[in-house]
């Protein structure tokens, strides 16, 4: 049966966990003067972007490459799309060239879960809409536990005692949702720091609405993107009030503790909730979000389409 | 020719008895006690061509009534036609229709109704009745020519598919009609509060990262539209009500005595939002599906005559748009075939109280209440249902009668199916089959 990562909720725990493990193996192979693996040699990965993403792109690509799976990388602008054909016809043209599987970046929630309807290839959610984000999800718990060095193979927890404070605009982030959703399964306490006008209109989690009501007690700051559509649509009054109430203002960072983890999904508006040089602190693991990208999703291509024999990553590529 | 209805149920306004109904020229010529009909006569030698109906077993009431089907003719013929939306309408017991004004030419003139109303008559499957649209273009901006419209058998007006946004545009048309007889029939959506929405703000689309549609953005036109009728004293009807807050305004506007009426279609009886955790557009409707406390108020609204009528706003749409991620797909859902199937299955009403809401109340609220959902009684005319009320079923899309398989139903077990349509005296659905 073909699998799929479509949400963090759907991989379940047992499945985080798995592919945080097998990021480790990946993370080694990305060590080596060479780091490329047969493992995926012959198979075929075709990332179909409806919505610009260049880093995301190229993360997965990279990480196709480095396992010696062929790529396609299929842009909507230059597509006959544009001409009226419709997305389903797209990709069962695309599949009948033989494709292994598909990694899927659409405007539109629930379009990957569509698209699963109409191939018997792999999808790989590379973020929907407002709703699913899964691999940035893995990237973050893995960029989290390489920092603090815990473990999380056990069934339970990992993150247990972990405070995460996540800021920003929580209604319209696909990250916040799948990120949210890995640090609860590993045992985390989330905190959703967010005026009501950026939260989702009904949810469980615990709220601030300030940021200086936590920065005193938490393990890490997760800021998100602060979209400058958002004044138009009244969400906030203005940039400068939101810095003012969530931004990581110098102040705040000096009350940040030294241990606390700094991290943003990028790409970061230096300004509003980074007002201050990340590189400045301490805590700050925002590069390593990116570099574990390739890692997390090398893990994932292998997991869906490798042997499932981890010796396969042994051998490097000629 | 003649037909002979034999030992039917026959549940009309005056009650429930069994009984025989003879048909002759588009008329009831005669009703009876069980058995009294049928056999009396051949013994007499009278017509021998005369086609008989077993009703045992068989309700039989007068023909149902839609207030609300999109036939899509003109304009969107893909979707469907005026005869294909007919003939499903016919399949799903329903002898009249009232054809929502969003088609391409919008009816908002004469020679468009007439057009509409004429390709009912030569499908012949059900009576078609155009509603006219309230705006020009239904762009809500100028108001249509109403009188012409109502002189042309308009009886009833709506900008449906979107509200009329404009208060004093609204005031207006209120005022306007209240001294032609005819009836304004609300859409009730404050856009500014919908804009981009999906499907039903709460925890479901919370979850599933799409955006909601609060069902205040209802209610504050219900709200609105109910102070418009008690202003200028001409009557509404609110159109497809699908949220708790909504059926309380409307129950304690009737207490005020106001001449509002309502109706609710089979979907928000029995489906919830959580049906989009599929992303499936086929479960996109405007108003979108909300929450089982809605369909508990919208089934008591029922129940009290708060609502007063089922109807289906059947919408088809072809498949191509119905694949699209939903932020893009059409809203909307068929529902003439499988009304009743919802109704019955999900309705813990009287089936006397079922009809009334399919048949003679929908009726007087499209002002057909001279030809449809009459008694069944000597010289009323013979637009007959007869449907078992106790089969259960379920829907195959490939087997609707309409060009468009967009029905939610799928997989749902249904109670109760049309067997026999009879329209103007003629069979036009037997057995289940439409006769054209």
């Amino acid at each position: 049966m073909t699998r799929s990562l479509l949400s963090i909720a759907e991989l379940g725990d047992v499945g985080l966990r798995r592919l945080l493990e097998l990021s480790d193996h990946m993370a080694e192979v990305n060590r080596r003067p060479n780091p490329k693996v047969p493992a995926l040699r012959g198979k075929t990965v075709c990332n179909v972007f409806f919505e610009d993403s260049t880093r995301t792109r190229l993360s997965f690509e990279t990480a196709a490459k480095r396992l010696s799976a062929d790529t396609m990388n299929f842009a909507v602008s230059q597509s006959s799309l544009s001409k009226g054909e419709s997305l389903r016809d797209t990709i069962e043209t695309i599949a009948a060239m033989g494709v292994d599987a598909f990694v899927i970046r659409h405007k539109s929630s629930g379009a990957p879960w569509q698209l699963g309807e109409w191939t018997n290839a792999s999808v790989i959610n590379a973020g929907d809409g407002w709703h699913a984000h899964p691999t940035q999800a893995l990237l973050d718990m893995y960029t989290v536990r390489t920092a603090l060095n815990r473990t999380v193979t056990s069934s339970a927890g990992g993150f247990d005692g972990l405070r995460v404070a996540m800021v920003g605009d929580i209604k319209h982030s696909r990250v916040a949702r799948s990120t949210t959703e890995a640090f609860k399964l590993l045992g985390a306490d989330i905190t959703w720091v967010s005026p009501r006008t950026l939260l989702p209109p009904e949810h469980d989690e615990h709220v601030a609405t300030n940021l200086d009501d936590v920065i005193d007690d938490i393990d890490v700051l997760y800021l998100l993107r602060m979209q400058n559509e958002r004044m138009n649509e009244a969400l906030v009054p203005s940039l400068r009030e939101y810095t003012t109430r969530f931004g990581l203002t110098p102040t705040r960072a000096g009350r940040l503790g030294q241990d606390v983890l700094v991290m943003h999904p990028g790409p970061m508006n230096r300004g509003v909730e980074m007002a201050v040089d990340p590189g400045e602190l301490s805590g700050n693991v925002i590069n390593q979000q990116v570099t574990n990208g390739i890692n997390v999703r090398m893990a994932v291509l292998f997991d869906l389409l490798g042997s499932g024999s981890e010796h396969s990553l042994a051998g490097s590529s000629e | 020719m003649t037909i002979l209805i034999s030992n039917g149920r026959l549940i009309d306004q005056t009650g429930e008895r069994t009984g025989d109904i003879r048909i002759s020229s588009g008329e009831i010529i005669a009703v009876g006690d069980a058995g009294t009909l049928g056999d009396a006569d051949v013994d007499a030698g009278s017509d021998a061509t005369e086609t008989v109906i077993d009703a045992t077993g068989l309700v039989v009431s007068p023909g149902f009534v839609d207030l609300h089907v999109h036939l899509r003719e003109p304009g969107r013929e893909e979707a469907e036609t005026i005869e294909t939306g007919s003939r499903g309408a016919a399949l799903g017991g329903f002898t009249a229709v009232v054809a929502m004004p969003n088609t391409d030419p919008t009816q908002d003139s004469v020679g468009v109704v007439d057009f509409v109303r004429q390709q009912g008559e030569r499908a012949g499957l059900c009576d078609v009745f155009p509603a006219g649209s309230i705006t020009i273009g239904r762009n809500g901006k100028q108001l249509t020519p109403f009188a012409e419209l109502a002189d042309a058998g308009v009886r009833l007006f709506t900008d449906d598919g979107n509200g009329v946004q404009d208060p004093q545009l609204m005031r207006r048309a209120y005022e306007y009609a209240s001294d032609l007889g005819v009836t304004m029939a609300q859409h009730c959506e404050v856009e500014s509060l919908t804009a981009g929405a999906v499907m039903h703000e709460g925890s479901c689309c919370s979850h599933l990262g799409l955006p909601g549609w609060p069902s205040i953005a209802e209610e504050l036109m219900v709200h609105r539209d109910i102070e418009l009728v008690r202003l200028t004293g001409a009557p509404a009807h609110f159109l497809h009500l699908s949220t708790a807050g909504s059926v309380a305004l409307v129950r304690a506007a009737k207490a005020d005595g106001l001449p509002v009426t309502a109706e609710a279609t089979p979907h928000h009886i029995s489906l919830t939002d959580e049906l989009l955790t599929s992303y499936s557009a086929l479960y996109k409707v405007n108003p979108p599906l909300r929450t089982m406390d809605d369909i508990d108020a919208i089934r008591a609204g029922l129940q009290d005559g708060t609502i007063d009528a089922i109807a289906t706003d059947h919408a088809p749409h072809v498949a191509d748009s119905k694949e699209l991620p939903l932020d893009q797909a059409p809203p909307g859902m068929l529902g003439l075939e499988t009304a009743l199937g919802v109704a019955v299955a999900h309705l813990d009403m009287a089936l006397v109280d079922i009809v009334a809401a399919l048949s003679w109340n929908p009726a007087a609220i499209a002002g057909i209440e001279d030809r449809h959902g009459r008694p069944i009684a000597a010289g009323e005319p013979a637009n007959l249902t007869l449907f078992d009320p106790a089969v259960s079923w379920e829907v195959v899309p490939a087997q609707l009668a309409s060009k468009s398989r967009n029905t939610p139903f799928v997989g749902l077990p249904l109670t109760g199916r049309t067997v026999h349509t009879i329209l103007h005296g003629e069979i036009v659905v037997r057995d289940g089959q439409a006769l054209k």
